[in-house]
């Protein structure tokens, strides 16, 4: 389920990005390796930790922004995959930079409230579990609220729904987009703080991440927040049960079967967009 | 207000406006007639900014805003009610309406909303839906109304009456008579030539991206021409 809460986030990453500008960003899981890789810097550099996180979440969230406005935005126009390209392209620059500005070495970040596992009915449960749950359900509600309650974040769901007509309502759509950005990177981060206590991280991390996201998108429906946060949960479950029941070394192939899966079957996903024109 | 000079755009390698110039002077009605691919929603988008132009100047108000963004245009009062509505139809009608007036910096964006709800009231009916539910000619009002809260000076319409029951585009009509009596000026595209030239106060006929005739409403009802063309007389 922790690892779940995790996929969750990356999805909705991923999500956001695709929803407000129609890109894949296979760059998604970087932000979640430099959410842990920063974070870890910051605070073996003597940083409280709560400030190392956040300058990590700051960090990530500045490259989205630099990704958007020097890769995705002047190449506008390209076609899906040309983007597709990119943002891996980018991704694996962020990683290169990664590894050699930090380094390459595996790292972990201390429990936030201690590593005393608790029980609950039978079953361990490991502090950092919870916090991790109740980070993601946060986040969730932050961006619920934005979304629901700020004009920004309606303009970020017209410009999702329709960008030219957002921009002849007047809403300043390249603006919207770079929050988008912002948002997707800066919650990846989070992801990345929380889970690195549990799952350590290392400069290579985010690649597996991202696809995984990816897989997660397309399982709840590519471009739909809930679907996104379910197919999140649901691969992680899956992932658990492959592990516990079969062999944790086909753990990694479950996401992949999924995406086959789903798209053969039901492309839409779980919660896929049901096209419904009035004329 | 609206001066275009010359204007040419293209959509790739092919060219569809070869030089267009049009004026809309304050308060006036100007309609544009054309068929199908004439160019005429092509020439309202690249006043909205939303068509790269390669050629020619537009101007506003005595600026020229050709590397304006759309949004800074809207901001500056061009507001346009696109071809096929194109409202957010995830979002409720109250939404659209207030995302409408987006650009505005003033406090009266409530009593706009307001008075939207009683120029329109089947949008104040339904309110808290969300606009896809709406019939065809709600959303038409829905997208005129949101137009509407940008307070602009210059109003584009875009194929208003199109898909639309012949009493819901009496309405369309009736309204657009409205705004104008209001002193909004107003440049209206429409198939329907018969029903906006009688609202205009002058036209220009648009063919394969060249303005061909231009005069009076009345002189274009009566022209032959435009008569045997347009209005399937």
């Amino acid at each position: 389920m922790t690892v779940g809460a995790i996929y969750a986030l990356v999805a909705l990453g991923f999500t956001l990005i695709y929803n407000s500008s129609d890109v894949a960003n296979f760059a998604q899981g970087e932000f979640v390796m430099l959410g842990g890789m920063v974070t870890f810097f910051g605070y073996a550099a003597g940083l409280p930790l709560f400030v190392a996180a956040v300058l990590a979440i700051v960090v990530a969230a500045v490259v989205g922004l630099l990704l958007y406005r020097l890769a995705i935005e002047p190449a506008r126009r390209a076609s899906p995959v040309t983007l597709i390209i990119i943002t891996i392209g980018a991704s694996i620059f962020i990683r290169g930079v990664t590894a050699i500005v930090l380094d390459k070495n595996f790292h972990s970040l201390p429990s936030f409230f201690g590593n005393e596992p608790f029980v609950i009915g039978g079953a361990t449960l490991l502090p950092q579990s919870l916090v991790v749950m109740f980070g993601v359900s946060l986040v969730l509600i932050a961006l619920w609220l934005f979304m629901s309650r700020t004009l920004r974040g309606k303009s970020l769901l017209a410009t999702a729904a329709n960008r030219t007509a957002a921009q002849l309502t007047g809403i300043n759509t390249r603006a919207v987009t770079s929050t988008a950005f912002v948002i997707s990177a800066a919650i990846g981060a989070i992801g990345g703080v929380l889970a690195t206590p549990i799952t350590l991280t290392y400069y290579d991390a985010g690649t597996l991440l991202a696809l995984k996201g990816f897989a997660a998108a397309v399982l709840g429906g590519m471009g739909n927040p809930l679907g996104a946060v379910v197919g999140g949960l649901v691969l992680g479950l899956l992932e658990q049960f492959s592990a516990g029941y079969l062999s944790s070394q086909y753990k990694d192939a479950v996401a992949f079967i999924v995406i086959l899966l789903v798209l053969f079957t039901m492309p839409q996903g779980l919660f896929g967009a049901k096209s419904v024109e009035r004329v | 207000m609206l001066a275009v000079s010359n204007l040419t755009s293209r959509y790739g390698r092919i060219e569809v406006l070869h030089g267009i110039s049009l004026e809309v002077r304050t308060g006036e009605v100007v309609t544009l007639v054309g068929s199908n691919g004439a160019g005429k929603s092509t020439l309202l988008r690249a006043i909205s900014g939303v068509q790269p132009v390669s050629s020619g100047s537009i101007m506003f108000d005595e600026q020229a805003i050709g590397k304006w963004r759309p949004h800074v245009r809207v901001a500056k009062g061009i507001a346009q009610v696109p071809e096929g509505r194109q409202i957010f139809t995830p979002l409720t009608v109250d939404e659209n309406l207030r995302l409408g007036g987006i650009t505005r910096r003033d406090d009266g964006v409530s009593a706009d909303l307001a008075e939207m709800y009683a120029m329109f009231p089947a949008l104040g009916e339904f309110r808290n839906k969300t606009a896809g539910t709406l019939s065809g000619g709600q959303q038409q009002m829905l997208a005129i109304g949101r137009a509407l809260m940008a307070r602009p000076k210059l109003l584009l319409l875009d194929e208003p009456s199109m898909g639309l029951a012949p009493v819901l585009v009496e309405q369309i009509f009736t309204t657009i008579g409205m705004l104008k009596a209001r002193g909004l000026t107003i440049l209206l595209v429409e198939q329907n030539a018969n029903a906006a030239l009688a609202i205009a106060d002058r036209g220009y006929v648009i063919e394969t991206g060249r303005i061909v005739t231009t005069g009076t409403g009345k002189e274009l009802l009566s022209d032959e021409r435009v008569r045997n063309a347009y209005l399937g007389l």
